[in-house]
């Protein structure tokens, strides 16, 4: 690992002084590059918050404090308050067995695991309405005991967890394989128990991953369309999430209203970009930290005070 | 433990017990209620509810538009990831923390986002109905959509491997008298080949089973613009659960073969890395 940053820096100065392109060459490859993130990206994302404000700052803030409104925002809220705290103790457990262990089947484990990211939406939704849908597997037995899962709020909060759910072992298992497990394994010999090396050596190790995994889960969690939109049933007030209040209110021509929704989960969205370019910026100043002090450093790596090994 | 072939660490009874009940508990109880339910319509049925003429002009939307969408994709997204790694620009870090805007923008407000921005009085959609291009509510607009939920994945494939290739391979080119495109073509590109299939191969798989982002530039016009997700919303919207499972079905099974693929693509990208 050791010195790739500063080897890669190193390899772009190389390009641009020996074997770059000419000028010319270069702004045109820029400008494309541009243009097409321009007109895919920029546009749309620049059109919600045009949209959302184009009558003034009144009716946005009107169409926002909508009772249905503020109910979906409401259900959204309770939603990832369920499904992001179920994933990350998922994730947590998950990347620890998939990286401090080898064991039989684990590529098939992983396999499973990204399996939500391959499935359609739709499809996520569909599977839950077969299972407690009035005609699914449950459905009967639901019946006679009054439990409504489909077009409720737990339908809801199932299919958002199915497709949140890879998202933070996904993340937990790259950092975790990347670090290694050196200073758990010399916290066992020192004594620590198991939860004391998970609480004060692997948490802290991983918290920039665990954070951008979470922000990343809850962003996805509060904006899932499809797979909630299939079991919700459309209950105004009561299983509208802010989504599929925004299709709601598009569908009325109400567009500043469905547009000031829709800039609430822009903005959660920006958010979650830039905290991954935080994460990105804190991860690559703790290795080059780490290149720093292991060169000042005997060539032993030193995992005896706890603090050295949380830095 | 007899499996457990190493690992020091204790937790790993606790850590396999919750992974594997949570993992079946919440994906493959209900994604083998699906197969079951689609084994049981019998295979006269299933075939005739998965090649009436609805479903093939939407299998054919959905594929020929992820296609188009994922090769566009593969061209600009090895050019935007070249310039990003290559190239120092004011606001380089912007862009660079914008390409991830798809993953995480929630695809409804990507959808009319999109729709508004292409409609026939759009600010893109304008001059493009000048031209002659009607974009909103034609398969261009779903294409248009799928491109647009497609374009984290070849960039941030390729944009690692593109940091990588070691600058004397490209030295040694131009030493020996290759001119900057022939060392792109017969030296970078065909480094750059692996990653930019897999990067195609996951965009593709996404844009296949994309709902949200489609179905508001689509029109959603049976049997012209109606996407295949969207079918079995409309299937189970008219109680039609056993149409929409076996169509289910067919798209679970395509996208269980594009993650084959692309398992292997990964594989041969790290060897080729190697």
């Amino acid at each position: 690992m050791s010195g790739i940053v500063t080897q890669r820096a190193g390899n772009a100065q190389r390009r641009d002084t020996q074997i770059g392109e000419s000028l010319w060459v270069r702004v045109l490859l820029i400008l494309v590059a541009l243009a097409f993130l321009g007109i895919f990206l920029v546009a749309p994302i620049a059109t919600v918050f045009v949209s959302a404000l184009s009558k003034g700052p009144g009716p946005y803030w009107d169409a926002l404090t909508q009772d249905e409104t503020l109910d979906a925002i409401r259900l959204t809220l309770l939603t990832a308050g369920v499904a992001v705290p179920l994933n990350v103790v998922f994730g947590i457990a998950a990347a620890w067995l998939v990286s401090k262990y080898d064991f039989w089947g684990k590529s098939v484990l992983i396999t499973v695991v990204d399996l939500p990211f391959s499935v359609s939406p739709v499809i996520s939704g569909l599977i839950f309405v077969l299972l407690f849908g009035a005609r699914g597997w449950f459905g009967p037995w639901l019946t006679d005991h009054d439990v409504k899962i489909i077009f409720a709020i737990p339908g809801i909060i199932m299919a958002t967890t199915f497709v949140t759910f890879p998202l933070v072992a996904r993340e937990l298992i790259a950092v975790m394989q990347a670090q290694g497990s050196d200073e758990e394994e010399a916290a066992l010999t020192l004594g620590a128990s198991g939860l004391q090396i998970l609480w004060r050596i692997t948490l802290p190790k991983v918290r920039w991953g665990l954070l951008y995994g979470v922000i990343l889960c809850n962003a996805r969690a509060m904006g899932e369309f499809g797979a909630v939109s299939v079991v919700s049933g459309h209950v105004r007030g009561l299983t509208n999430t802010m989504p599929l209040q925004v299709e709601i209110l598009y569908n009325e021509y109400n567009f500043v209203g469905a547009f000031a929704v829709a800039s609430l989960l822009s903005a959660l969205a920006l958010v979650t970009l830039i905290v991954k370019k935080v994460v990105e910026w804190a991860a690559s100043s703790r290795q080059a930290k780490r290149d720093a002090s292991a060169r000042a450093l005997v060539p032993v790596r030193s995992t005896v005070s706890f603090e050295g090994v949380v830095q | 433990m007899r499996f457990k072939t190493r690992g020091v660490l204790p937790g790993f009874g606790l850590s396999l017990g919750y992974t594997v009940l949570y993992v079946g508990l919440l994906v493959l109880l209900p994604l083998s209620a699906m197969v079951i339910k689609a084994s049981s319509l019998g295979l006269s049925e299933f075939w005739l509810k998965v090649t009436d003429d609805r479903a093939l002009a939407a299998y054919r939307l959905s594929f020929g538009s992820a296609f188009v969408g994922s090769l566009l994709n593969a061209v600009f997204g090895v050019l935007v990831a070249w310039v990003l790694v290559r190239y120092r620009f004011p606001g380089r870090s912007i862009v660079d923390a914008l390409v991830d805007l798809p993953f995480a923008l929630p695809t409804a407000v990507a959808g009319i986002a999109l729709t508004t921005v292409y409609a026939e009085h759009g600010v893109l959609g304008e001059p493009l109905a000048k031209l002659g291009l009607k974009v909103a509510f034609t398969p261009l607009g779903v294409t248009m959509a799928l491109t647009f939920i497609g374009i984290p994945f070849v960039v941030r494939t390729v944009q690692p491997v593109l940091e990588e290739i070691d600058p004397d391979v490209e030295e040694a080119a131009a030493v020996l008298g290759a001119t900057r495109f022939q060392t792109f073509r017969r030296v970078i590109f065909p480094a750059l080949l692996p990653a930019t299939l897999t990067g195609f191969a996951l965009a593709f798989a996404r844009a296949l089973g994309e709902y949200g982002s489609v179905v508001f530039i689509s029109g959603n016009m049976p049997m012209r613009t109606e996407i295949t997700p969207l079918l079995i919303v409309t299937k189970l919207e008219q109680y039609d659960y056993a149409g929409a499972t076996a169509i289910a079905a067919v798209m679970l099974v395509a996208s269980f073969g594009m993650l084959l693929l692309i398992n292997l693509l990964e594989r041969w990208a790290r060897r080729a890395e190697a």
